[in-house]
């Protein structure tokens, strides 16, 4: 398969040294939570001490079940939601306390890609303001200059040209995502949000997008985050990967160690879930049941004891740390070796 | 362009709001035209005792009143009071009231909150009797109406604005340009507000009615502008007195302000038929 030899050869590109593009430190996003009367009667803990880092070049990808903080992760990294607490440093600065608006110019390279980047197109405006906004925002570009860049961007992402004069309804879903893509290219980013790139896709496209995704990595030198629950994907491209469980990182490290020999029990039953062609059935060995406790009330000690099936006491007593207990893979369990 | 194009085609098919729409035409071309369609320009000023209280007849339309003026004359000068006091006081509600709906949506501070209460508390009470307050003290005259309207109908603009502020802010769209890293008046006007436009426009042709309708009231109060202005309502609490037999009198200031209540309504109904499918009426 085509993909697999481009991917082995972009990951070569991310090396173990570079240094960190954006490093999150203690990251925390607590949503009040109001009852009818809005009186505040506790906090929904979207994020809780979320640290990790992204190297130049590479593919962090950011996996768990829905409602589990990937989301809210991305967007407070952009700015779209403050952080309560802790601290995001890009290209060494930090962005933490800075809204959108008043960090517009160190934001410029840090860009987001939405679920459905056809949703993020203004639908009264034609493609061609979409795209020529970002650089109207940014740059003192003049006309003529915006044009030529944007009608570059539209062929790097596969579009004609003729497209520009369309409005958002009048293309296909496929065809709105490049140009969601493209509207953050414009900028010339140097780190890249994609959030959720491949979900409702069918596989032929899924494909074809994961493979523009490269070969745009490529050519313009971008990095990564990759939010995503679909395992297979994320281990076809990503670098290393953060497992992400009720707003905590439970388990992350390089993507073969990992995906090879998973340490955290909730990592272990999500790949189990993955389903292989003559595998052993995926019932058999996914033991994940239930939905995750209400992170409004979240259980003392280790947030998923109360569905892991290994739990011990002292699970209910405090909550373990995220320690590198091998080389490139840390986890978060009292039981993991 | 291509909106109003749009527009244009749709209100063709629907009969109810292109009768509204004709309506209003006329109205205006009426004002426009009033100087060369009236019979007797001059008496919008003029004084003729000795014709006072004709029914009507070839020389005169409508009939006279109790100056001996022509009706039909003051009534198409009338138009024109009513448009100017429509345009300015609707005007200036929208433009007071959108922005300030606008920035309340957008920053949800305790400022955004005042304005809304101030709103609230106009919006508690009665429109009519704000402006009867408000004109009676400042006076009766065309400028005092238009005041009078312009200061009670702003919250209706600013609620409208600020409730479609807040819902269209929930658009990706719009998140995604906050994070490209436009900036608020960017995300507010060139975003937010042409997409809410269309319950805009909406809002205002209907206050349009509700404008004249107010302005009428204030008039046949003896709040609105002096005589000898032939200003419609004014005309109809003049012709009390001279009920039920110079029946002419009432009726045709009655009349126009009826139909060109109803035709700013039958307009505004059929707009929002056109450009917010939420609220489509059942009908076909």
């Amino acid at each position: 398969m085509s993909l697999a030899g481009e991917t082995s050869a972009v990951r070569t590109a991310a090396r173990a040294d570079a240094p960190p593009l954006l490093d999150v430190a203690a990251l925390r996003k607590y949503f009040p939570v109001r009852d009818v009367w809005q009186r505040q009667v506790g906090w929904l803990k979207a994020l809780d001490d979320v640290s990790l880092f992204v190297r130049k070049g590479e593919i962090l990808g950011i996996v768990g079940e829905s409602g589990c903080g990937k989301s809210t992760l991305g967007k407070t990294i952009m700015g779209i939601h403050p952080a309560t607490d802790g601290k995001i440093v890009f290209e060494g600065n930090d962005i933490t306390k800075l809204r959108p608006d008043k960090s517009r110019a160190l934001r410029r390279r840090l860009q987001y890609s939405y679920q459905d980047p056809g949703a993020s197109l203004d639908p009264r405006w034609k493609i061609r303001r979409s795209l020529h906004e970002p650089l109207v925002i940014h740059t003192e570009l003049s006309a003529d200059a915006r044009e030529k860049r944007v009608r570059a961007i539209m062929r790097s992402v596969g579009l004609p040209e003729t497209h520009l004069d369309l409005y958002p309804h009048e293309i296909s879903g496929g065809q709105q995502r490049r140009v969601g893509l493209a509207r953050i290219l414009t900028l010339q980013p140097t780190l890249v949000i994609l959030d959720e790139p491949t979900s409702g896709l069918d596989v032929s496209v899924q494909a074809t997008v994961l493979n523009l995704f490269l070969d745009l990595k490529k050519e313009f030198g971008l990095t990564y985050m990759f939010i995503s629950h679909d395992l297979s994907v994320v281990r076809m491209i990503c670098d290393r990967v953060a497992v992400m469980y009720l707003g905590k990182i439970v388990e992350m490290g390089a993507i073969e160690s990992i995906f090879s020999a998973p340490k955290h029990p909730y990592t272990q039953s999500l790949l189990a879930a993955i389903p292989q062609i003559g595998g052993r059935k995926v019932t058999d060995d996914f033991w994940l049941e239930g939905e995750p406790p209400d992170p409004t009330n979240l259980p003392s000690g280790c947030r998923f004891r109360t569905r892991c099936p290994l739990a011990e006491s002292r699970c209910a007593q405090s909550e373990p740390p995220l320690i590198e207990k091998r080389p490139h893979h840390a986890d978060a369990c009292w039981l993991s070796a | 362009m291509q909106t109003a194009l749009f527009l244009l085609q749709r209100l063709a098919r629907d009969k109810t709001a292109l009768f509204g729409a004709l309506l209003i035409v006329g109205l205006i071309l009426v004002a426009l035209l009033a100087p060369i369609l009236a019979t007797h320009p001059a008496d919008v000023a003029e004084f003729h005792p000795a014709e006072r209280l004709q029914g009507p007849s070839a020389t005169h339309f409508l009939g006279t009143d109790r100056m001996g003026s022509d009706i039909y004359s003051r009534l198409l000068f009338g138009a024109r009071i009513t448009i100017v006091i429509a345009l300015i006081a609707v005007g200036t509600s929208v433009l007071i009231g959108v922005p300030i709906g606008l920035l309340a949506g957008y920053y949800r501070t305790w400022f955004s909150d005042l304005l809304m209460r101030v709103s609230d508390i106009f919006l508690a009470v009665p429109q009519i009797v704000l402006a009867i307050a408000i004109a009676q003290t400042l006076g009766p005259s065309i400028e005092n109406v238009i005041l009078a309207l312009s200061i009670t109908y702003w919250p209706f603009w600013a609620r409208l604005v600020y409730a479609e502020t807040r819902s269209a802010l929930n658009n990706t769209y719009v998140e995604a340009s906050i994070a490209l890293g436009a900036s608020p008046m960017r995300v507010l006007f060139l975003h937010v507000l042409p997409n809410i436009s269309s319950s805009i426009i909406v809002r205002t042709t209907i206050g349009m009615g509700g404008t004249i309708l107010t302005a009428a009231a204030l008039g046949f109060l003896g709040l609105g502008p002096p005589p000898p202005t032939p200003e419609w309502g004014r005309t109809i609490a003049e012709s009390r007195e001279f009920l039920p037999d110079a029946w002419w009198y009432a009726t045709a200031p009655g009349v126009a302000i009826f139909l060109v209540v109803m035709g700013f309504n039958l307009l505004g109904d059929g707009l929002r038929d056109i450009l917010d499918p939420r609220t489509r009426r059942s009908r076909q």
